[in-house]
């Protein structure tokens, strides 16, 4: 049973892009309909998907077993309409308090490779189910524990902040300039967090929606500087794919030896 | 009744005495004109409308009015508050709407004119120096257009300025009456 679990979550997390190994992992993000919200209880609908071209569905829907959905007061709230379809998953919000709200879908696990009877297999799961689904005489056994975020913020009336607060786990960028008041031709500050703490010299991509129509990719690459700080002058209005990762030995399970930490963020400029 | 009767005087003769004494000090005011044209489109909703003045960095100093649609079923009307994206990041997202003599209904293409006196607070709370009158417009199914009118306050000398629009707004004008 356990080994055909493991096959069937090998198959699972390989049609989800996720198997490690691959030169390239696809990218993953959400694309919500709205980001700036006036009048009360209005509809915010997200899309979350996994592609190489930032908001172009054309590979995979994103998993939402990680979604997590904070209003402007800090309490979980639940999301409507969930579908996890072929090439996108979607799902409802309303914003139905004034302030900001930040809308996640994390990834925080092991993942391990190993072999037995001559057989290599593929795991992937939390780790607390790690010591019961991955036999502890596998052969070859590889253990890295992965943490990804991808964010949106939406903020119906006056910005706030407390929704926005780090969790302290993993990358994850903080606001000094509100994520919902990016305007083309303005520079935004954020910082990076590893773990809470400022995180300098990690590199940042930055890549505009609307990749089909142009030949040119556009990427922005810049590092974080001193004290975690990210600075962004927004070119023109849209969608900004920015993503950051990085690799350590900081695991927070004995058992795995490597640290995968991926940030994404979707954040929309408005023009001036 | 009789002192009801009194003091009712007396109240009219302090309030006569205290226009004299406005008019006597001559405080600035100021004419807002504003041209909401007239479009030839088969779907038109008169625009949503944002007037207000900045100071430094783009600091708003005074908000001169916001014509929105009011009585929409909901509130729905605020719903499209946000189209007006200059006047919604620098004032807007910050105000319990409705605003007591700042809202008001969409008003219909022609030349509409706001007229603030030296007792409005919008002008009465101005400290001297260099000022823009921003004009925001947002329609349905339409388009957006911000114009801008550098000013001094208190104005030295009456003047008319002026900007005209392209699409959303026709002329604005901005008489300052010292």
């Amino acid at each position: 049973m356990t080994l055909l679990r493991n096959r069937l979550l090998l198959v699972l997390s390989l049609l989800a892009g996720f198997a490690p190994g691959l030169a390239q992992a696809h990218k993953f993000w959400l694309l919500p309909s709205s980001t700036v919200l006036s009048g009360e209880g209005d509809w915010v609908t997200v899309d979350a998907a996994r592609s190489n071209d930032p908001f172009i569905f054309n590979h995979n829907r994103m998993g939402l077993d990680g979604l997590q959905i904070r209003a402007p007061d800090g309490r979980t709230v639940a999301p409507e309409n969930l579908q996890e379809m072929e090439i996108r998953s979607v799902f409802d919000v309303q914003i139905n308090q004034p302030g900001s709200w930040k809308i996640a879908v994390v990834d925080d696990g092991l993942f391990a490779r190993y072999e037995r009877n001559g057989e290599s297999h593929r795991w992937r799961g939390t780790a607390a189910a790690f010591k019961s689904e991955v036999p502890a005489d596998a052969d070859k056994l590889r253990v890295s524990e992965r943490i990804s975020r991808a964010e949106v913020f939406v903020t119906s009336g006056a910005p706030s902040r407390e929704a926005l607060e780090p969790t302290g786990r993993g990358l994850e960028l903080v606001p000094q300039t509100h994520f919902n008041d990016l305007y083309a031709g303005e520079t935004a500050r954020f910082t990076l967090l590893l773990d809470g703490k400022p995180a300098s010299g990690v590199d940042v991509e930055i890549i505009p929606g609307g990749g089909r129509y142009r030949d040119a990719l556009n990427s922005m690459k810049l590092r974080s500087g001193d004290k975690g700080l990210i600075e962004i002058t927004w070119p023109r209005a849209g969608m900004y794919y920015l993503e950051a990762s990085v690799s350590d030995q900081q695991t927070s399970s004995e058992a795995a030896s490597q640290r995968r930490l991926t940030y994404v963020a979707t954040l929309e400029v408005l023009p001036l | 009744m009789r002192s009801v009767l009194f003091n009712h005087r007396t109240r009219f003769i302090a309030l006569g005495l205290a226009l004299c004494a406005q008019v006597a000090i001559a405080a600035p005011a100021a004419r807002l004109g504003i041209e909401i044209p007239r479009l030839g489109v088969a779907e038109y909703h008169p625009p949503y409308v944002a007037a207000w003045i900045e100071g430094d960095g783009h600091r708003v100093a005074a908000n001169l009015a916001v014509w929105y649609q009011l009585d929409h079923k909901g509130g729905e009307g605020e719903k499209w508050l946000k189209d007006l994206r200059q006047w919604w990041r620098r004032s807007g997202r910050g105000l319990e709407m409705p605003v007591d003599g700042l809202s008001g209904a969409t008003r219909r293409p022609g030349q509409h004119t706001l007229v603030f006196s030296a007792e409005d607070n919008a002008l009465s709370d101005l400290s001297p120096g260099d000022y823009q009158l921003v004009v925001e417009a947002a329609r349905e199914v339409g388009g957006r257009e911000v114009l801008r009118i550098d000013f001094q306050w208190p104005p030295q000398q009456a003047a008319t300025l002026s900007a005209r629009g392209e699409r959303e707004l026709g002329d604005i004008t901005f008489e300052l009456i010292p």
